[in-house]
């Protein structure tokens, strides 16, 4: 580092002792090098999950609606973990099922952070009369219970994919309203934000470039266990009856659609198993992502390890 | 209330109280253990004030603490030995030094406001190490403690107790906390930058108040603070810090009168710069008859009337909740007055911050007092100083750049530093890219408000150095706000006297420094501490300053 040439006092050389300057890059290293190894099997389901459903296609041994001639049929070499009740591959609706499943969840918590980021954003810089509007909008929303509100909605507006996005991403938006409103207004009282507002920024892009980089860490946080609760509501709505319907593959309706099975556990152990590997995806998930949630807040909340 | 001051054999004679020999201490920061204290000695005899000076960094507060043979967590005491009153706190164990904390050694933090409960009278406070410990019954406590709120002046001592602390005065609030910390007749007291949060006027009462009970039960004090006036007023002996190291000790009006250490000297050098009066010129910003208020409260600004000629500096003082910085407001537009015009370049300027268009945006910016929260942290110096660039210049790409580094050479930085987060900089540098910001928009006014208030007296000097050199280079004006005489001093050319928001005195710098002056000026030009061990005895004697019941 070069210093300026300033007699006695030079601002560069000023203190000594601030911080190391590192790359992004570098910083991700080192925070993957701390990490713990619950952080790390979560980080590995999560890549595993990611990429089957990435590439659920190849990976299948079949097509995602084949039907085959013996319905619940036994685990045997063709086919790995059996059929299912009428008669279609589980092993490769379980993979499909990753692809459907989580990509729905997925866009619907992109869609539930898109609608309450943005109106917690507004909410917390204007303040006044819209930010009493939005919070008592959603406050209404919070107190009718959402599983019976969406399966309400969805029986008026009928269960497609389409709409099961944008319905349980309304409903779940209101939570991230709350969080985003919550955590900007810390950084709405900052000098920053006045300076931005001083120099005549508009609102999207203090928005943006102002407040959205300081509250990303609660804000990914959030994200997190948020795709969690919408996979499992997905997967509740599935399993009454109105969430993905057939033939797209989705575990949520394969533990309702084997649940009979497993009253045969007695006689076969592993038909009784077959209902469960659907549940056990989906929790195996949700633990993976907690716990990746878990290290990236303890990371982030500037908590320190004892010394 | 005059105390005979007879610090000058104090040192000899004297009982040893406390001993500190070679110590070091570590924080842990980076994943790595650092020195913060490198090998410090320090004696103090009994009855004797230490004052500890530094800048921020230097490590005064750890070695403060470190006295009580406390480490704050995230530091360790690593070696060396802390005696006290021949006892060896180095390694004693945390229960030990339970007894002897709050009361026999005492502590006085900085922020009083935080360090009270705001649950609990402050008669429960106070008492509360003297009864725990046993040391007295709870009348008895608060009998004593009555006597300590009369020793320490605060008003109506009787009843005072039975206030929570929202319910009295920041200088109040401190003075309680030393009562709280006198309770048990401590044999030392360690003081934190008691007054570094306090006004000017409210300073000296403190300085008088902590001085008195200080001399009159005969305890020793480690005084710290980065006010070299107010040091020389408490302390017999000097210890200058630097860098967890000693630079120099010494009695106090030698240290004052014979600094020795090259460090030392430029500390007693800071306030030297001496600023030539600009000829007068047109206004370019006229505020006229301002009345303000936040909401439908009480007025806070009432017929203010100030001009900023172009080209010269206007400083505005006065003590906080004078209505400085909501005069700035007003002028930004923040808040719209309820009366009264704001005048730029002779037009009158939209009330509204929303009614104002981006050239007029422009041409008035502002620089915050903490550059930390001024700034966003997640922004790089590059993004930082580029966007009112690009935002009203429309400069972009390699042009953007270049000129970034201009800004950059202009407030004495080099490119090497765009690619820095705010967290990279020092105090000093995050204010320069502050400044490069606000010039960055080409503005003809700039609000400084309390700009340097949370740096070091060093640090301090280089930034108003640099706002003088842009000033001449660049013909702008500064609304410069702040409670800091000396810094007024240096830089001004002309002087606002602000009290509860009305304007009490304008004029050339010249003419408010000579007398006659109004009451409120006369008691804020006296209460700044100068650099003299006699000064504070000189005012209380001849009462410029009368001792508060505010």
């Amino acid at each position: 580092m070069s210093t300026t040439s300033d007699k006695g006092y030079s601002a560069a050389e000023e203190v000594g002792s601030i911080l190391e300057q590192r790359s992004r890059w570098q910083r991700i290293k080192l925070a993957l090098k701390s990490a713990p190894i619950s952080a790390w099997f979560g980080m590995i389901v999560v890549a595993v999950y990611i990429v089957v459903a990435l590439f659920a296609p190849l990976i299948a041994p079949y097509a995602e609606d084949q039907i085959f001639a013996v319905p619940f049929g036994p685990w045997d070499s063709d086919h790995l973990v059996g059929t299912d009740q009428i008669g279609r591959d589980i092993l490769t609706r379980l993979i499909y099922g990753a692809r459907n499943t989580m990509g729905i969840a997925f866009a619907t918590t992109l869609l539930a952070f898109a609608i309450g980021g943005g109106l917690g954003l507004a909410a917390a810089i204007r303040g006044g009369w819209i930010d009493q509007i939005l919070s008592r909008f959603v406050d209404v929303l919070m107190a009718i219970p959402s599983l019976i509100f969406a399966l309400m909605l969805l029986a008026v507006f009928g269960s497609s994919i389409f709409n099961i996005i944008c319905i349980i991403a309304m409903l779940d938006s209101t939570r991230v309203f709350r969080l985003t409103r919550a955590v900007s207004m810390n950084v709405v009282v900052m000098d920053y934000l006045e300076a931005a507002k001083l120099r005549g920024e508009k609102l999207g892009w203090i928005m943006i470039h102002e407040i959205l980089p300081n509250i990303l860490p609660p804000m990914v946080a959030e994200f997190g266990l948020r795709f969690c609760f919408v996979f499992l509501t997905i997967a509740s709505l599935s399993f009454l009856g109105v969430g993905i319907q057939p033939p797209t593959a989705d575990w949520g309706s394969m533990v309702r659609e084997n649940a009979s099975l497993i009253q045969f556990a007695q006689y076969d152990l592993k038909a009784g198993i077959t209902p469960l590997l659907p549940a056990g995806a989906i929790a195996l998930l949700v633990v993976a992502v907690n716990f990746i949630v878990d290290w990236f807040l303890h990371k982030t909340s500037g908590l320190k390890d004892e010394h | 209330m005059s105390i005979n001051s007879d610090t000058g054999n104090k040192t000899n004679n004297k009982e040893v109280l406390l001993q500190i020999k070679d110590l070091h201490i570590d924080g842990f920061s980076d994943n790595k253990w650092h020195d913060i204290i490198k090998g410090v000695d320090l004696t103090l005899h009994r009855g004797e004030v230490l004052g500890l000076i530094g800048e921020s960094g230097a490590g005064k507060s750890t070695l403060g603490l470190a006295a009580m043979g406390f480490a704050r967590p995230g530091c360790r005491l690593k070696s060396g030995s802390i005696a006290f009153d021949g006892q060896e706190l180095m390694g004693m164990r945390e229960s030990e030094k339970r007894n002897l904390w709050g009361t026999r050694i005492a502590y006085v933090a900085q922020s009083a406001a935080a360090a009270f409960n705001p649950a609990f009278r402050l008669m429960d406070q106070t008492i509360e190490s003297g009864v725990r410990g046993n040391t007295a019954s709870e009348s008895d406590a608060k009998k004593d403690a009555r006597e300590l709120f009369e020793a320490l002046q605060l008003p109506d001592p009787h009843n005072i107790g039975d206030r929570y602390p929202h319910q009295v005065s920041g200088g109040q609030l401190q003075r309680v906390m030393t009562a709280m910390a006198m309770s048990s007749r401590p044999d030392l007291i360690i003081f934190d930058e008691p007054t570094t949060a306090l006004d000017v006027t409210t300073q000296v009462n403190v300085l008088a108040a902590i001085r008195k009970v200080v001399r009159q039960y005969n305890t020793a004090a480690i005084y710290i603070t980065h006010d070299l006036a107010v040091v020389a007023q408490m302390a017999d002996v000097i210890k200058v810090l630097r860098f967890g190291e000693t630079m120099e000790e010494a009695e106090t009006r030698k240290m004052l009168s014979h600094p020795e250490h090259p460090y030392t000297k430029s500390l007693w050098a800071v306030r030297s710069i001496e600023k030539q009066p600009q000829p007068a010129a047109e206004n370019v910003l006229e505020i006229k008859n301002v009345t303000a208020a936040y909401g439908k409260g009480e007025d806070v600004l009432h017929d203010v009337s100030i001009n900023l000629p172009r080209g010269r500096t206007v400083a505005i003082v006065g003590e906080s909740g004078s209505g400085k910085s909501t005069a700035a407001r007003v002028v930004t537009g923040l808040l719209p007055p309820s009366r009264g015009s704001v005048l730029f370049n002779g037009e009158a300027l939209p009330t509204k911050l929303s009614g104002r268009s981006v050239d007029q945006l422009r041409r008035i910016q502002m620089i915050y007092q903490s550059a930390d929260t001024a700034m966003n942290p997640r922004h790089k110096v590059r993004d930082i100083i580029g966007r009112p660039l690009a935002f009203y210049h429309d400069v972009s790409g390699a042009a953007l750049d270049k000129r970034v580094e201009e800004l950059l050479h202009m407030i004495e930085l080099d490119a090497s530093y765009m690619d820095r987060f705010p967290g990279e900089l020092s105090g000093g540098q995050k204010q320069r890219i502050c400044i490069a910001r606000a010039i960055a928009a080409d503005p003809e006014v700039v609000i400084c408000d309390e700009v340097t208030s949370a740096l070091d007296q060093i640090v301090q000097e280089g930034i108003l150095k640099l706002l003088l050199k842009l000033q001449q280079e660049l013909n702008i004006s500064y609304l410069f706000i702040t409670h800091d005489i000396a810094t007024v001093k240096a830089i001004s050319d002309e002087i606002v006297v602000m009290y509860q928001g009305k304007v009490v005195e304008q004029g050339d710098k010249a003419a408010i420094f000579a007398p006659p002056h109004p009451e409120y000026t006369e008691l804020l030009l006296a209460s700044v501490p100068e650099m003299d061990p006699d000064w504070l005895d000189s005012v209380l004697g001849a009462e410029k300053v009368p001792l508060d019941a505010s």
